[in-house]
């Protein structure tokens, strides 16, 4: 097995007419080690979807190169398949079959012998807990269990631990549900799994990725482990509102986030209490120059502010030529 | 590992899934063949005294029930187009494509159960026939090339309406598209004799696809003289399967591109 499991460069696709293209990818790279859970992170319309289905062999690039489990996406497409698991973002299950038919079916379509086929059908039901509700139709099941249905279902058939591309795993799912699902994709990683997914949730990619890469305008804008990127676009940020301008001028340097008319400057803080009170000790020692403080969870948005001076909506406007809903990061617990 | 499965494997594990699908959509199953039946007792009881369809038949259900089979058919295979499209529209064709799965086993599965769908539907057509006094004459041979014509249209317009599926951006429009097609055996010999329409429809009516077959059916089901009907009948599902084919081959290529 190579040991960059998913690798890409330069991906362009337009889509629409020849004589008007709309760019969605422009000149993408990335590579993800073995074993590494890589997010791709960004707004609605930013390119996530195309850039995984170009990499599970679903559509092809209009210039680029792309690699999966060192085979190449289009030479190569049918060792490709075999070789990953996809989940994509809409539901890929029958709602009128049961939970455990829909597996088997897909165990058979991979190969297996009905008797393989049922018991793998069985085995990835217990271990994403849907033992109970198998002989159930799918059409009963809430939007999680669905979920990950829909992910044991892109498994069945492929090598373990394998390549992983899941598009959106917890979009429009409940809180305890996408907490599960992170369970599930964590189980993945820990079974030494390679995982692409991705995420409009900043909060997500943090919490489950090993690398991030910010999509914005067809190419990777930033890239990097949590920790880097996160150093440079808090998770959470304190907004103080100062006193005076000379405390705001002196601080101002040091503040992600800055609003003069109303004295107001934001930093990076991780959140905690321990955090925001040591810094304001640190920046206000007299206790003289910030007035108010209020914590403030750094959205996408912020980070696309941050990234490249325009909103997320701006720039999912741009590249879609139409507005899409912002993006909401979720309340943090 | 296991082996690459073939395109058989495929098509069986599909056909089963159309199958049990259908198994469970129980209301469409029982629409699509309640209105041929509906249709046909309209037919007979309400307009049949009133259709003159000339001396050779003693009653006017002798003369409909080709008519009805057909249009039995017409509205088994639209479910298909629809069943086509849903599976287009949402994740679960990516999910095949990436196992692997072609398009054509795709569309087979949907076709077979189609099929095998429409031969329940057109048995009970069958049956409540007989109950109002359909009295058919067939030979042991007849009922072959009866089962034969059948089956043929059934399987090509199974095609089409996979095809239809295809094109169609929504299951909804799929839905539409076929209403259209069963439309077909109206201006045909199918209700009433064609000398009983406008002039101008003679032309259609004479030369569409749906009157050989009625054609065909009448006169072997009644042991009377058919020509070449059979043959112009099969000959236009062959001429249609092949076009379905084609076509379906080219829209799934740009469907998924
Ligand atoms: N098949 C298609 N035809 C035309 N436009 C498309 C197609 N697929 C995606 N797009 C456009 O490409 C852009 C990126 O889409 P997508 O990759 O789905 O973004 P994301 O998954 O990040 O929301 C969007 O503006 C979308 O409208
Ligand atoms: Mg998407």
């Amino acid at each position: 097995m190579p040991e960059t499991m998913i690798e890409a460069h330069g991906l362009t696709k337009s889509y629409g007419k020849p004589s008007d293209p709309v760019r969605v990818l422009d000149g993408l790279g990335l590579q993800v080690p073995r074993g590494e859970v890589f997010a791709l992170l960004g707004p609605n319309g930013a390119g996530k979807t195309t850039t995984v289905r170009i990499l599970a062999t679903l559509t092809t690039a209009d210039s680029g190169t792309a690699r999966v489990a060192g085979f190449d996406v289009v030479a190569d497409r049918h060792r490709v398949r075999r070789a990953i698991s996809l989940t994509g973002q809409f539901a890929a299950v029958d709602a009128t079959q049961t939970g455990e038919e829909n597996l088997r079916m897909t165990a058979r379509l991979t190969g297996l012998s009905r008797s393989h086929a049922k018991h793998r059908a069985a085995e990835l039901l217990e271990r994403f807990g849907l033992t109970e509700a198998a002989r159930r139709q799918v059409r009963t099941y809430s939007g999680g269990m669905r979920r990950r249905l829909d992910l044991a279902a892109g498994l069945v058939g492929s090598p373990e631990p394998g390549v992983f591309f899941l598009d959106e795993p917890t979009t429009g799912l409940d809180p305890r549900s996408r907490r599960e699902l992170w369970q599930v994709v964590r189980d993945l990683a820990d079974g030494g799994a390679t995982v692409l997914l991705t995420t409009q949730y900043l909060e997500e990619a943090d919490r489950l990725a090993d690398h991030i890469a910010v999509l914005n305008g067809g190419r990777a804008v930033a890239e990097g482990s949590p920790e880097t990127l996160k150093a440079r676009f808090p998770g959470h940020r304190l907004d103080l509102v100062l006193t005076g301008r000379e405390a705001y001028l002196r601080l101002a340097a040091r503040a992600v986030h800055h609003s003069p008319g109303t004295l107001t400057l934001g930093l990076p803080t991780d959140g905690t209490a321990a955090h925001a009170r040591a810094l304001l000790d640190e920046i206000d020692p007299h206790r003289t120059d910030v007035e108010r403080f209020s914590v403030h969870s750094a959205s996408l948005d912020d980070v696309f502010l941050a990234l490249t001076g325009e909103t997320a909506e701006e720039a999912a406007g741009e590249t879609t030529g139409e507005t899409t809903e912002p993006t909401e990061e979720p309340t943090h617990v | 590992m296991s082996d690459a499965p073939g395109v058989l494997t495929h098509a069986a594990v599909m056909t089963g899934r159309s199958l049990r699908i259908s198994r469970r959509n129980l209301d469409a199953m029982i629409t699509a063949m309640m209105l041929p039946i509906m249709l046909m007792l309209i037919f007979v009881y309400f307009f049949g005294g009133a259709i003159e369809t000339g001396t050779a038949y003693d009653s006017y259900v002798m003369y409909v029930v080709p008519g009805v089979l057909l249009l039995c058919a017409g509205f088994g295979s639209a479910t298909t187009a629809v069943a086509v499209s849903e599976d287009m529209k949402g994740g679960i064709i990516d999910r095949l494509r990436s196992l692997d799965v072609g398009g054509a086993p795709v569309l087979a599965g949907h076709v077979v159960a189609s099929t095998v769908r429409n031969l329940v539907s057109t048995t009970l057509v069958f049956g409540v026939a007989l109950l109002i006094g359909f009295r058919p004459a067939a030979s042991l041979g007849g009922w072959l090339a009866v089962a034969g014509v059948l089956l043929a249209y059934i399987v090509a317009l199974s095609w089409i309406s996979a095809a239809i599926g295809l094109l169609a951006r929504t299951p909804e429009a799929a839905g539409g598209f076929t209403f259209f097609m069963s439309f077909l055996p109206y201006p045909s010999s199918a209700f009433v004799p064609v000398d009983s329409m406008p002039g101008w429809l003679h032309g259609f009516a004479d030369h569409q696809p749906i009157t050989p077959a009625i054609e065909a059916l009448r006169g072997l089901l009644l042991a009377q003289p058919v020509g070449n009907a059979p043959w112009i009948a099969l000959a236009w599902a062959a001429g249609i399967l092949a076009v379905a084919i084609g076509l379906s081959g080219v829209l799934f290529r740009i469907r998924t591109a």
